[in-house]
């Protein structure tokens, strides 16, 4: 033993600011390109989920009730702390099949985007609120309000760009997340956790959980106290099938696909229209 | 001058001025015709199997037309013709053209508007004075406001490029027929689509009506097509594969089957659902005029709304004030004839929908719930129903949970805010909500936290083609109306992109 | 009187028992409401009651500088025989005129049922000493008033001193002896139906046996909402009290139609029982023969000549 032992990682969930293993005990082994060992992350299960939905309820108001501009902040910490850690990213990364180049490409735009994110925080009510002039002695105003609980479907393939191309948006727009990561983004899931854990994140407004996407996605658009879910990192598959399940609770869906546009930030959001009167005689 | 007066000659004068002599809205302005056939590529047809459904006269259980009932095969023809026209005249005409012909639509609704109105309370049975105050000039001003849009559209959404869709398919509900039809049809056609309409059963005639002046405007054939019928009309238009898009105003359980059925489609949908509207009254509010938002907000269209304010939520201190101001402002509704125009509330659009009621009321009485309804009786004839509250009620019964979609108001009280908020937001739906107070943070405060899409404060049931309309949670998705309106019939992409 | 405060929202001891509410108006939906009640379609029997009761309660008013014995003697005939030809249509109920006119106007209607009612306490404005103007007051009634019109103290009120004001009511009251009081709150220089709402309460709180919109000598007057706004507030009073006060609108009314729209305003706020003379009046002039020729119309089912009618 003249070499040092590692000390391996232990890959675990996220759910209401801590790092739970999944209540079921099961995890789920993750293998390089050559097909070799390289951790066991956690399995999320059934209840894995409802735990991460119940901590992202419970933290939805209190986020959605700071001012954009400290949402703003917060979602641009993230960005900072993910460049003081590149080169683990960019080493869980290619442990899950990147090429290096594809990895740095990979975390200069999650790093971008979640730059791009934090301003759109306080720029929504103005792009996408407003006045409207109805016919009428009223005061009429369409304010954008966050949806509550957003369930991101993460993309297999997508790396770190790709699960803070959903929940950075979420986020920005006042929403309480649970990201589910499965197959090879499992591996930098528990890690983009940490991040998030560190950037000034309250406790449950990000949860992430890894695990058998489909049956987590299930399981996400079958529970009423989810108010949306982005179906992005779907399994092709089941899409028909989880998009009929919304139906259940009208749960609004989107697949984002995290484009960084107007578009996307606004699937995050709703609109509430208030009438007043504005006349004394 | 404060003495009781005698019942003398004066007091008999106010006697029989008070009770206002029948004021009917003549009805020969009106021309209906025995049969109405479907409206598809710009001719009249009947449906391909021959199939009719009657139309009555709600208030007098009379029939007044027979209207086609559209199978599958004739939706088929309806989605081939509006696509000819997509693909064809409309497709090609200029933005600056589609305006024109709407903002033409609009003027001759205008021109139109008694008849319209006089017609829609036959087919549907509102008050008249409703039908034109209300409906036909809110579906004019849809039109000449939506009108203005299809040449800007660049500007509907920041940064993103906008297209039209291409057909769209909308089904819309009984309640209100034509504003419905205007709603539907004015942001679809400034957007370049073109349309397949699917009416009500109960109350198709003035959205024929608005397709012959859609024809006389000079829109090209095929551009809004009308195929009249019940719900297998509407369910073959969800599941036709030329329809891009469908807009659906109706029931929440209807609602979440077209969610189910066009399960990965790729058919863009709006839902416009039911809803348990919420309306609270602080003790600080406008008591009087808080009064008449509670009456306008459930009886206004005998409570056939979805965003009416059916659970009164009014605060302790002042519960027994509104409530007795509430009882004596509810004996002073007329419940009559729709066509007279002191009529307040007319009648129930349906045999179907007055049992539906009165299985709730019964039902809510069963669970020990006290009923109050105002001393005037209902006309016998017809189908009717008195305004009702509903009171001793704790909130789990089935009448102060579902739709009721009839003129029962449900009452609870509560002490605090918070109290006011979670009771409202105690429900699946998420469509209206109302608040009366005198104090501005408060209102601020009760919208932030109240589950709706749409807030009056200090007001209720006011609608505006400008402003956005839609619930959130079980009472759907989308808005109608406004800027936030047109992205549900506009393919948007990022111009930089 | 006990302490009278806007803030405090209540009016609390004295001419009442406990306290009452005063509360706010919410104006786009007190004048939503209104506009429906005075657009009540009036046709048939209900219609020619209306008119009819329009005539009985109508305070036939000139108040003018220029006013003579001579005007004043027409104006009484024409309130007493409202159609020459038509001997159906009633009396007015009441004339209306400044204080110097009250003998002449007595002269003319004592014993026919017609009342004369006089403006006083430095009619328009209100300003003027208190004693001076309840001097005219006590002049008005020794000759033979039988209704006192006064002004409220506009000034006191919104500066917040609604003691001032009540307390200048209640004299006035006092000084009326067995005359009715109706008290003007110049509803177009109060600024706010709240200010109007207020106003009503404090007037009837002071005793005031009717409360009136305007002193007719301002561009703004009787409007529907005013009148629904000062309606609620006497139903209010009166549940709370049990106390009727009565509703003078006065200003702007001329034609048959505005006067139809108040009675259905009058009748659905306030109930049947307002629908009287009693408790309801006109101030008007010109909407007398308005009337008048409407009821001509309904009996000949032709279109009369206004030049036909006496004019004062």
């Amino acid at each position: 033993m003249s070499e040092r032992v590692e000390v391996a990682k232990t890959y675990k969930l996220f759910i209401g600011g801590a790092f739970p293993r999944s209540e079921s005990g099961r995890t789920h082994p993750v293998r390089d390109r050559r097909d070799r060992l390289v951790a066991h992350v956690a399995w999320a299960s059934r209840k894995d989920l409802r735990d991460a939905v119940r901590a992202a309820r419970a933290a939805q108001a209190a986020w959605a009730g700071r001012t954009a501009y400290n949402r703003a902040q917060i979602v641009y910490r993230i960005a900072e702390v993910l460049e003081g850690r590149r080169d683990q990213f960019e080493a869980e990364l290619r442990v899950g099949g990147m090429t290096s180049r594809a990895a740095r490409a990979n975390l200069d735009a999650a790093i971008d985007g979640s730059v791009y994110w934090a301003g759109f925080a306080d720029k929504l009510e103005q792009l996408a609120g407003g006045v409207n002039p109805v016919a009428g002695p009223f005061l009429n105003v369409s304010q954008t309000i966050p949806l509550g609980v957003c369930g991101l479907a993460c993309p297999d393939d997508g790396g770190v760009s790709g699960m803070l191309g959903l929940v950075c948006p979420a986020l920005a727009a006042g929403n309480a997340v649970v990201a589910v990561a499965g197959g090879r983004s499992a591996l930098v899931s528990s890690t983009l956790g940490e991040v998030l854990a560190t950037s000034d994140v309250p406790a449950g407004v990000a949860n992430v959980l890894t695990g058998d996407h489909a049956a987590l996605l299930g399981w996400l658009v079958d529970h009423a106290d989810v108010d949306m879910v982005d179906l992005t990192g779907a399994p092709a598959d089941s899409r028909a099938d989880l998009e009929a399940r919304t139906a259940e609770n009208l749960t609004r869906w989107a697949a984002t696909g995290g484009a960084e546009h107007l578009g996307t930030i606004m699937e995050f959001r709703d609109v509430r229209t208030v009438w007043h009167p504005a006349r004394i005689l | 001058m404060a003495t009781t007066p005698s019942r003398d000659v004066a007091a008999r004068l106010g006697e029989a001025f008070a009770d206002y002599a029948p004021s009917a809205e003549g009805r020969d302005i009106v021309t209906i015709r025995p049969e109405y056939g479907l409206v598809i590529g710009g001719a009249e047809r009947p449906a391909a199997d021959g199939a009719t459904i009657t139309t009555i006269d709600p208030s007098t259980g009379d029939a007044l037309a027979r209207v086609a009932e559209a199978g599958a095969a004739d939706v088929d023809a309806a989605v081939a013709a509006a696509r000819r026209a997509y693909d064809g005249a409309w497709g090609a005409a200029s933005p600056r053209d589609r305006a024109k012909l709407l903002f033409r639509l609009a003027r001759l609704l205008q021109d139109r508007a008694r008849e319209f109105a006089v017609l829609e309370t036959l087919d549907g049975g509102k008050p008249i004075r409703e039908a034109r105050d209300v409906d036909v000039p809110l579906a004019a001003q849809h039109l000449f406001y939506h009108a203005g849009w299809a040449d800007k559209l660049e500007y509907a959404v920041p940064g993103m490029r906008a297209r039209a869709l291409g057909v769209v398919g909308q089904i819309i509900p009984w309640n209100f027929p034509l504003l419905m039809a205007a709603w539907k049809l004015a942001p679809a056609l400034a957007c370049g689509n073109t349309v397949v309409l699917k009416p009500a059963e109960t109350s198709p005639l003035t959205a024929l009506l608005l397709a012959e002046l859609v024809d006389e405007a000079g829109f090209p054939p095929g551009v809004v097509n009308v195929v009249t019928g019940a719900g297998a009309t509407g369910a073959a238009l969800v599941d036709h594969p030329g329809v891009a898009k469908i807009a659906f105003t109706g029931s929440t359980a209807v609602g979440k089957g077209i969610r189910r059925a066009l399960a990965g489609r790729g058919v863009r949908l709006t839902l416009e659902l039911g809803g348990k509207g919420a309306h609270i009254v602080f003790d600080d509010a406008a008591i009087d005029q808080a009064i008449e938002g509670i009456v306008d907000g459930i009886f206004f269209n005998q409570g056939h709304v979805c965003c009416a304010g059916s659970r009164l939520l009014v605060q302790e201190t002042v519960a027994g004030d509104v409530m007795e101001r509430l009882r004596a402002r509810m004996e002073l509704l007329r419940v009559g004839d729709p066509l007279d125009k002191n009529t307040d509330v007319g009648a129930i659009n349906s045999h179907s929908q007055l049992v539906r009621i009165r299985e709730f009321v019964d039902g809510a009485v069963e669970e020990g719930c006290a009923v109050h309804q105002p001393s005037r009786g209902v006309p016998d004839a017809g189908f009717f129903y008195p305004p009702t509250l509903v009171t001793d009620v704790g909130g789990s019964e089935r009448i102060a949970r579902e739709e009721v979609f009839g003129p029962v108001l449900t009452v609870q009280s509560f002490r605090t805010e918070r109290e006011a908020v979670d009771r409202a937001n105690s429900t699946r739906y998420g469509l209206s909500a109302g608040v009366w107070t005198e104090k501005g943070a408060r209102i601020l405060w009760m919208a932030d936290n109240l589950h709706a899409g749409v807030v009056w404060a200090n007001t209720f049931n006011r609608f505006d083609a400008a402003s956005p309309f839609g619930g959130v949670r079980e009472s759907g998705f989308g808005r109608e109306g406004g800027r936030h309106g047109l992205e549900a019939y506009l393919d948007l992409t990022p111009v930089r992109a | 009187m006990g302490t009278l405060t806007r803030s405090g929202d209540e009016l609390a001891g004295g001419a009442l028992a406990g306290t009452l509410r005063v509360g706010g108006v919410d104006a786009v939906a007190l004048e939503a409401r209104a506009a429906r009640l005075a657009g009540r379609s009036i046709k048939r029997e209900s219609k020619d009651a209306g008119l009819e009761l329009a005539v009985r309660c109508i305070d036939l008013t000139t108040l003018e500088g220029a006013d003579t014995p001579g005007k004043v003697r027409a104006m009484c005939m024409r309130a007493l025989r409202p159609d020459p030809e038509d001997a159906s249509v009633p009396p007015v109920a009441a004339v209306c005129v400044y204080p110097s006119m009250v003998t002449h106007a007595a002269a003319h209607l004592d014993g026919t049922g017609v009342r004369v009612a006089s403006v006083a306490g430095a009619f328009p404005s209100g300003q003027a000493d208190l004693d001076q103007r309840l001097e005219e007051i006590r002049g008005a009634v020794a000759d033979g008033a039988d209704e006192i019109d006064i002004v409220i103290n506009r000034g006191a009120l919104l500066s917040g001193r609604l003691d001032i004001v009540h307390d200048e009511v209640a004299a006035a009251k006092r000084a009326c002896g067995d005359a009715h009081l109706k008290t003007i709150l110049e509803t177009g220089e109060l600024g706010s139906y709240d200010a109007i709402r207020l106003a009503s309460m404090v007037a009837m709180a002071a005793g005031s046996d009717v409360i009136k919109t305007s002193t007719g000598k301002l561009p703004v007057a009787a409007t529907p909402p005013t009148a629904l706004c000062m309606a609620e507030a006497i139903r209010d009073y009166h549940r709370h009290t049990g106390r009727v006060v009565g509703l003078k609108l006065a200003g702007g009314i001329r034609t048959s139609k505005q006067a139809l729209g108040y009675l259905a305003i009058v009748a659905e706020t306030l109930g049947v029982h307002w629908l009287h003379p009693e408790r309801l009046r006109f101030g008007a002039s010109t909407l007398l023969n308005d009337v008048v020729l409407q009821m001509r119309f309904r009996r000949t089912g032709r279109y009369p000549r206004p030049g036909d009618l006496p004019v004062d």
